[in-house]
């Protein structure tokens, strides 16, 4: 995206802005929460009770925690490119198909440790896929990936309804969703996990998808700013003219951002698909590709930035279901809210306070000058 | 013979109500974009439009003042997007999702507090509503072969935002292409510098075409949930706001042939529930997920350029900074 002039030092920049922004969102969050009536202290207490407070909380925080992470990652990594991955959505909801297609296939012959390794590569492999048009569409045809994208994600939405009523749908079932997948399908919950080792821990959707969420964090960090493509990538995203005359052929990386960013999303469907759900079931992806927009503006494209908001997220997601529980005005909209007005701060109002901040800081500086002039 | 007629009636009578909020939101982005801001926002305008008037019809008992509301919420988040990708350059499809999502979270939220019903209105009946407007001698012509059914059934018969929509059409293409102001838009949207030196502030321009988005988006609001609809219930806009973008680009953003891609796809939707379990001669059943599709695989294939050639105008989505 835009980088700003060098007029700041690094710490406002990184530091200072985004926190303004989020403690802004979070202030407008609970200035609605006071709106319809209720107490924003009381309910932040509760949310941050019900995200942290006990174990089960715990491990639903960090499993919604994975899920943002895959889509945040493939949000900033196209981000990195300067291109704006809206179709998060639509890449998981056809990498969870192709996960789930390979469970189908697969579930009756072989063991977890055979399936896990394919339903990875096959879950990249559709998501890729998915993105792959769209990047074509902007590289070679010159149509916009944003358009592209936000109607692949109802293309895909119609395209799974279509499959799950119609052709995966379980024999005998009411509801449009396909067989249960065998348990040599079935990713270990972490519970089960600790349990191995002896450990107790409570249980909870919180499976080994987590650890793939952390690998992916480490491969995304390596790969954008260590290795030839990475650069290549931000270079495009920076100038894209330079890029050309240094030699990058623009077009490739473009689809191949694209693909990485569209197999990232798609791993939502492991943690989902093969983590929890063990069918392929309608709209599992609940929002997380556009959640994963905020996520990535919030942790400003970096690996870490980006754990950091996915945890702020996830606990939100499941401090707000607590929230629902105990204050029945307050239901999980609220946190759609506050996602909104993330996006708003973070995102398109970044650079709101930027001037403000200048002239502070400039004045500060100035005065310290002449100061020792004199 | 007869029974194919007065069905495909039905069916051309059902696509004039479908899209309704297509037009009205169609005309909106071309307002927006063609001034240069990027509105993927018409989807969270729509539906707080719709939410603003069930609410005051309910409250107020009056669907006047529900339109009134739903124009004003609706125009208060274009000023938002207007605030902060016009006068403080953020990235306008990032502010256009917030507000989408933004619209999204806050109905439901203020829905539930306010009528305590899952974030629904409660049910609007009398002069809460737009009622059906009969056109004069409906009734007596209805009798008269062909013609009769056509203007009883097709064009009377319909709500005012109905006729609303489609006066907006020439609306406004006489805005854009026959006054002033609308030159002057479609300059911004082309070449700000130029309208920058000739002494017009690009600033007030595009947020005059953001507002002028915001008053139809509102208009398309209120008819989904006081005239179509008798409430507003969580997500009622169902996407409809990007058929309307998908249509605006279809339609090259131009008025008319928006107008037509609008047609196009409320027909298609039409005939997706027309078709809906039945089967057709020769190809059998088609499924229904198709036909809901088909705009959106329509509109990727024109951007891809099969389809002619859609140019968008040559500023839109970048910020306008003023040399120093």
């Amino acid at each position: 995206m835009s980088s700003p002039n060098k007029t700041l030092p690094g710490w406002i920049d990184i530091g200072l802005i985004p926190l303004i922004n989020i403690a802004l969102a979070f202030l407008v969050s609970g200035f609605v929460i006071w709106l319809i009536g209720e107490d924003p202290i009381e309910a932040v207490k509760i949310m941050i009770n019900g995200a942290f407070g006990y174990d089960e909380a715990l491990g639903y925080t960090l499993y919604y925690t994975t899920n943002f992470i895959f889509t945040g990652l493939a949000v900033a990594v196209a981000f990195h490119a300067s291109l704006f991955n809206i179709g998060g959505e639509g890449q998981a909801y056809i990498g969870g198909l192709g996960v789930g297609l390979l469970c189908l296939l697969l579930d009756q012959y072989v063991p977890l440790w055979v399936i896990l390794p394919l339903a990875i590569i096959a879950s990249g492999l559709f998501g890729a896929a998915w993105a792959y048009v769209p990047a074509y569409l902007q590289a070679y045809r010159g149509s916009h990936i944003v358009i592209t994208t936000i109607m692949f994600n109802f293309i895909a939405a119609a395209l799974m309804n279509y499959l799950l009523v119609n052709v995966l749908i379980a024999r005998g079932s009411g509801s449009p969703e396909s067989r249960v997948f065998e348990e040599t399908a079935w990713l270990p919950f972490m519970h089960e996990i600790f349990a191995w080792f002896g450990a107790e821990i409570t249980r909870s959707p919180l499976n080994l998808s987590i650890v793939l969420a952390g690998f992916a964090s480490i491969f995304v960090w390596f790969f954008i700013w260590h290795t030839r493509w990475g650069y290549a990538i931000r270079m495009l995203g920076h100038n894209e003219n330079a890029a050309q005359y240094s030699g990058i052929d623009t077009k490739r990386v473009i689809i191949g951002t694209m693909c990485l960013s569209g197999a990232l999303a798609s791993f939502v469907g492991i943690n989902e698909i093969m983590g929890v759900h063990h069918r392929i079931l309608l709209e599992f992806t609940a929002g997380y590709g556009f959640t994963g927009i905020a996520v990535s503006l919030m942790g400003r494209n970096h690996p870490v930035g980006i754990i950091i908001a996915s945890l702020l997220f996830g606990a939100l997601y499941q401090g707000g279901a607590e929230l629902a529980f105990e204050i029945p005005t307050i239901q999980k909209e609220m946190i759609t809210t506050i996602q909104g007005l993330v996006i708003l701060f973070c995102g398109a109002l970044a650079f709101m306070i930027r001037p403000t901040l200048e002239r502070i800081f400039s004045n500060f500086t100035q005065e310290n000058k002449t100061a020792v002039v004199e | 013979m007869d029974d194919f007629f007065l069905l495909s009636l039905s069916t051309l009578d059902s696509t004039l109500r479908l899209s309704t909020p297509l037009i009205l939101c169609a005309m909106a982005g071309i307002f927006s974009e063609r001034s240069g801001i990027i509105d993927i926002g018409l989807e969270g305008k729509l539906l707080a439009g719709a939410f603003a008037a069930a609410a005051m019809a309910a409250y107020s008992g009056s669907a006047m003042l529900g339109l009134i509301a739903a124009i004003i919420t609706s125009i208060s988040m274009a000023l938002l997007h207007g605030f902060a990708c016009i006068t403080h350059k953020g990235n306008q499809v990032v502010s256009g999702l917030a507000i989408n999502i933004l619209a999204s979270g806050l109905t439901v939220t203020f829905g539930i507090a306010w009528f305590h019903q899952g974030g629904q209105t409660p049910n609007l009946s009398g002069d809460a509503r737009f009622s059906p407007i009969t056109f004069p001698g409906a009734e007596m012509i209805r009798e008269i072969p062909f013609f009769g059914p056509i203007y009883t059934e097709l064009l009377s018969g319909h709500n005012l935002l109905v006729y609303v929509a489609f006066l907006a059409v020439p609306l406004t293409w006489w805005v854009l292409y026959k006054t002033r102001f609308g030159l002057r838009l479609r300059a911004v949207g082309e070449n700000p510098q130029a309208v920058d030196t000739a002494g017009i502030s690009v600033t007030f321009l595009r947020y005059r075409a953001v507002i002028c988005a915001g008053i139809l988006c509102g208009i398309a609001g209120a008819y989904l949930s006081t005239a179509h609809n008798a409430a507003f219930g969580r997500e009622m806009s169902a996407g409809q706001g990007y058929i309307a973008l998908a249509a605006m680009i279809f339609g090259k953003w131009r008025p008319v042939p928006g107008l037509l891609a609008c047609l196009l796809f409320g027909f298609l939707n039409a005939l997706a529930f027309r078709l809906e379990g039945v089967s057709v001669p020769g190809i059998g059943q088609i499924p229904v997920q198709l036909m809901q599709s088909l705009p959106y695989v329509l509109t990727v294939i024109l951007l891809a350029g099969f389809i002619g050639k859609a140019i968008a105008p040559k500023a839109i989505g970048r910020p306008y900074v003023k040399e120093r």
